[in-house]
């Protein structure tokens, strides 16, 4: 009965969030649009970097890279066969793939999957390290992946990048991207391959002594991440409108990083509120950038640039006191949220006292 | 039957011999166990057979429930857990940041014949092997009085229930041969009692044979069948508890030997 009530509840809300997206989509302007697409764009990479580094616990940091390919198949297959030869003015397209035209949704598939199959064979190798040396193995990796594009100058227009891909501004379109890969990945996340990835991060040698192939189900996460990853990088390189080699350093990955950590390593929805507290407040934050007149004297702070300190301090902050992130490991849940609603004072304490 | 058989397992790491041509066999249904002073190389003999180590030479030779003989050496530890072997550990390795809950049924993950996109996207056929997993797991923490616990996290339980737990889980992966790497380490002795008979009743009720690892001599010489003991790396002697009990060499590696004697 508890069940029926929350899927209700979760139902509603998405709902509610698509009317949302509907409203946002025609009534705001193009500034929040911008600012709600990248929010969803980046909540979705989020989440595919959250399966391997905080679920799985492989901490990898190549997801720049994943996301470069899915930007760039989106990029190369989708502009107009007509618009090609002025965007590849430097040096003719490789005539090969000159006519193809796929519609966006296949060549987010696409460059999904090709995103995955470069996962498997970087995997092969690299899986089988741990901690700090996987990490810079995968970063290596990204920059490889980036190179690579930089110097394939017939496919992908080589340090010129891309121009003209049909921009997307679509609310809803972003949303439906965003609302399936979340319900995909809580579906993973709760299913008997998902509690073996938390075995895996939880303790590799008993995971091993249990029945757990540990190649196996770390490539498996490995490839899923990037699969989200190269959807994403597409969906981010539709957005912008046009893919670039520099876009995809490995400093792009960090952003990342930071949504997970403040998020919580091993939440989906820390991954989701992360996302859009990162994105949405580093706009929100602006006013720092702006000059202040206070009382006719100007204040010498505000200035270019300010915001990101206060961001750097804000954030410092709350990993110096909120080691876990915003959510831990834990789950919004509706029977917590309406507990927090009946007694919002109680709701923490009461917790604590459970616990003692 | 022999359901175990160790033809003359060698471990060497470097120039250190932790275990010397070990021959080990163990019978279906038996209660074996292994002493040894600390260094023995008792916890070494575990991880060969469990896979986590291979032998530097010699073999494991492992009797499947078909009842072929099946060579694990050298295969990997989830492989030898699919076969039928499970085994705790000395410093408990449970899941620690997940629930009592999710800690058995992972160990239900390798019994799991549904593929991967059937599970994420909890098809029908996945959904049914799941209510059978959990109906399972269900049982085995009433067992041992852990279901009412089950959403607290493992690291959260008394010592005592969470040898209990490791032992549970053990279980769960529905094995022939249960390897208990110093189940009674830190346990008082009314603890010690209960182990023993918790022990003896799961090996009549899931038909196990077990393999255990003990220093609690109420314990060992309690409930074994057969006992090998281990000093050295080397077996010095193997037999009965009441053949153990009065072996010279046995009473020398754990007393000492006077200098004139």
């Amino acid at each position: 009965m508890a069940n029926k009530k929350n899927l209700i509840l979760t139902i509603l809300l998405l709902i509610g969030c698509f009317a949302l997206a509907w409203y946002v989509n025609f009534e705001t302007d193009s500034y929040i649009r911008r600012v709600v697409n990248l929010c969803m764009v980046y909540a979705i990479i989020g989440l595919s970097m959250n399966l391997t580094n905080g679920f799985t616990g492989q901490f990898s940091l190549g997801q720049a890279g994943f996301m470069a390919i899915g930007a760039y198949v989106v990029g190369i297959f989708t502009v107009p066969v007509a618009l090609r030869p002025a965007v590849f003015y430097a040096a003719p397209m490789n005539p090969l793939i000159a006519d193809i035209y796929m519609p966006l949704w296949l060549a987010l598939i696409v460059g999904g999957l090709l995103a995955a199959l470069v996962a498997f064979l970087i995997g092969t190798p690299v899986l089988r390290l741990r901690g700090d040396y996987l990490a810079v193995a995968t970063l290596g990796f990204s920059e490889i992946i980036r190179i690579v594009i930089t110097n394939a100058q017939t496919i992908t227009n080589g340090a010129l990048g891309i121009k003209d891909i049909p921009p997307l501004n679509d609310v809803r379109y972003i949303f439906v991207f965003t609302a399936v890969i979340f319900i995909f990945i809580t579906a993973l996340i709760n299913s008997s391959y998902g509690r073996a990835f938390k075995a895996i991060r939880e303790d590799e040698i008993a995971a091993e002594a249990m029945g757990i192939d540990l190649f196996k189900h770390k490539c498996l996460a490995f490839m899923i991440s990037a699969f989200f990853a190269g959807i994403g990088g597409g969906l981010y390189g539709a957005l912008l409108g046009t893919v670039d080699p520099k876009n995809f350093l490995f400093t792009l990955t960090y952003n990342f990083l930071l949504i997970i950590v403040l998020g919580g390593m091993g939440s989906i929805t820390g991954s989701m509120i992360g996302a859009v507290l990162v994105t949405a407040g580093l706009e929100f934050l602006r006013v720092f950038d702006e000059p202040l007149d206070l009382f006719g004297m100007a204040i010498p702070l505000f200035r270019p640039g300010f915001r990101m300190v206060i961001f750097s301090v804000l954030l410092m902050v709350l990993v110096l006191f909120w080691r876990h992130g915003i959510m831990g490991t834990r789950e919004f849940t509706w029977d917590k949220f309406i507990a927090f609603c009946k007694n919002p004072f109680g709701f923490f304490g009461r917790k604590g006292a459970r616990k003692a | 039957m022999t359901i175990l058989r160790t033809d003359g397992i060698t471990m060497r790491f470097g120039g250190v011999v932790a275990v010397n041509n070990l021959q080990i066999e163990i019978n279906e249904h038996e209660i074996v166990a292994l002493i040894g002073p600390n260094g023995a190389g008792k916890t070494t003999a575990f991880n060969m057979i469990t896979g986590v180590y291979t032998p530097t030479s010699g073999n494991v030779i492992y009797t499947d429930a078909a009842g072929n003989d099946v060579q694990i050496t050298g295969k990997k530890p989830s492989a030898i857990a699919k076969l039928g072997i499970a085994r705790t550990f000395q410093n408990i390795r449970l899941f620690k940041e997940l629930s009592v809950y999710e800690n058995v049924m992972i160990a239900k993950h390798l019994h799991l014949k549904s593929d991967f996109m059937s599970a994420a996207l909890h098809l029908p056929h996945y959904n049914a092997e799941q209510r059978q997993a959990e109906a399972e797991v269900e049982e085995l923490l009433k067992k041992v009085n852990l279901w009412d616990l089950r959403e607290e996290k493992a690291f959260s339980l008394p010592y005592g229930q969470q040898r209990h737990l490791e032992i549970v889980r053990a279980l769960a992966t529905k094995p022939k041969l249960l390897l208990l790497d110093e189940p009674a380490a830190g346990m008082n002795p009314k603890e010690t009692d209960e182990l023993t008979e918790f022990i003896s009743q799961i090996r009549d009720e899931y038909n196990l044979t077990i393999f255990m690892i003990e220093h609690h001599m109420d314990l060992v010489m309690g409930i074994s069948d057969r006992i090998y003991v281990l000093d050295f790396g080397q077996t010095i002697a193997s037999g009965t508890p009441l053949e153990i009990q009065n072996n010279e060499r046995v009473i020398a590696a754990y007393l000492g030997v006077e200098e004139d004697a």
